[in-house]
């Protein structure tokens, strides 16, 4: 026994490392599933505060892109007003529309912290479970696709970017309605993504968007990127290009987190459907 | 014996703010990312207990886990390099010149020594760092030069760093 003590005190530092080495590792391991060590992130009223007081003196720098990028997109928008159309026939009917109801409506949030120089980037954004997000939610800016949110706190809340190894969203070619998946790259290039595991069939040309699709938890038809390169390095059984992506990460500022109705109903379901296939 | 705790506490504040608010958004061509934190650990005293050691690394990788939101990452990182630096002290400085050498600055310890102890404390914690972040075999590559590239960065800063806080030996 005594021999043992003497033994561990002489060697006191690699005990100490083992001790200090095996702890970080167990929380960082179950960190992969996020929920579980859920102090240490930048919801935390510490460093979320901090890091809103940094976004608040950065905001004034970006003012006039994200003003710009408002008018435009308010223009958009405005296009797409009724009073902007008009009927080209003569008869006119009065018809109240109850075909059409919301599945998705949208929450502005801000994003008060971004990372896209790391191999997994997380974004913070101020809105949180007050605000009505859920864990899961999509997240998009004027652009495109920016994300999923994966750790909600009460007032903030994380997105998983899309610049992140296990992002992986469900993407169509916008002509041809060809499904694939859309993930980063793995060369760390914050503009370019990889669409992979789209059918041998398809004809892709440079320059066509590439959307989201219906199987998307984000609305059909929003744009991720345009396809660059018809070849990847990886190859595969299946078609893989590049896109340079809709989205540039390294200004975002405002962002829209999309919450659709239906997706408790869809979320249960395919949990019934996994639970029989066991 | 305060005024160390002061420097040190003054110290971990300054270099965690910097990292996060200042260092977290730059990288060179996507590749060379300087993480400047650890320079509180090479910079700890030389009497530092273990125990103490281990703990003040433990909580500061955490602390940049926070800020970073990769819970445990840094923390791993940071106690491996506690580990090499009790290692290379006790391999390279001898126990009984402690008293006119309190802390392993550039200042006290002359430039090739201190050059040595960052860049070894510095690769084995990136190596580290770079391989559990990512942890695929397939990307080996790109985190290899990711790993050597940040090093050549975070070293040149705490040279630099050091340079500027230079001081005459006021001791003796």
């Amino acid at each position: 026994m005594r021999n043992l003590l003497i033994f561990i005190t002489k060697y006191n530092a690699f005990f100490l490392f083992l001790i200090f080495m095996i702890s970080s590792l167990l929380i960082y391991i179950k960190y992969n599933s996020f929920q579980k060590a859920s102090f240490i992130n930048s919801t935390n009223k510490v460093t979320g505060n901090l890091y809103a007081k940094a976004d608040e003196f950065k905001g004034y720098l970006s003012l006039k892109e994200v003003n710009d990028k408002l008018a435009k997109e308010n223009a958009e928008l405005r296009n797409q007003l009724r009073s902007s159309k008009y009927v080209d026939t003569v008869a006119k009917h009065s018809v109240t529309d109850t075909i059409y109801k919301q599945q998705y409506s949208y929450i502005e949030a801000q994003v008060i912290s971004n990372s896209i120089n790391k191999r997994n980037n997380y974004l913070t954004i101020s809105r949180g479970s007050h605000d009505g997000i859920v864990k899961g939610m999509g997240v998009i800016n004027g652009q495109g696709v920016v994300g999923k949110v994966v750790f909600v706190g009460e007032h903030l809340s994380i997105v998983q970017s899309l610049l992140h190894k296990d992002s992986r969203f469900s993407a169509m070619l916008a002509g041809s309605k060809e499904i694939g998946y859309l993930q980063w790259g793995d060369d760390l290039n914050p503009h370019s993504g990889l669409l992979v595991d789209v059918s041998n069939n398809a004809q892709p040309k440079i320059g066509e968007m590439v959307v989201t699709s219906d199987l998307s938890l984000f609305p059909a038809g929003i744009p991720l990127g345009k396809v660059s390169k018809l070849t990847t390095k990886g190859g595969g059984f299946f078609l893989n290009m590049e896109v340079a992506l809709a989205v540039d990460f390294s200004k975002l500022e405002y962002v829209y987190v999309v919450i659709n109705k239906f997706a408790i109903e869809q979320i249960t379901l395919e949990a019934q459907e996994k639970k029989a296939d066991e | 014996m305060s005024r160390i705790i002061l420097i040190n506490l003054v110290r971990f504040i300054v270099l965690v703010l910097l990292q996060v608010f200042l260092l977290k958004n730059i990288t060179l061509y996507n590749l060379s990312t300087p993480y400047l934190y650890i320079l509180f650990i090479v910079l700890l005293p030389f009497e530092t207990p273990n125990l103490l050691l281990f703990a003040l690394a433990f909580i500061l990788g955490l602390t940049i886990d926070a800020f970073y939101d990769t819970p445990g990452l840094h923390a791993a990182a940071c106690t491996l390099l506690a580990l090499v630096r009790v290692l290379f002290i006790s391999i390279t400085v001898q126990k009984d010149g402690f008293d006119n050498e309190p802390e392993p600055t550039l200042s006290i310890m002359g430039f090739r020594w201190f050059f040595t102890y960052a860049l070894v404390l510095t690769l084995f914690h990136h190596f580290f760092l770079f391989n559990l972040e990512v942890f695929r075999f397939s990307e080996i590559g790109y985190t290899l030069s990711r790993f050597l590239l940040s090093s050549v960065f975070t070293v040149f800063l705490m040279l630099v760093s050091g340079l500027l806080f230079f001081r005459k030996k006021e001791r003796k």
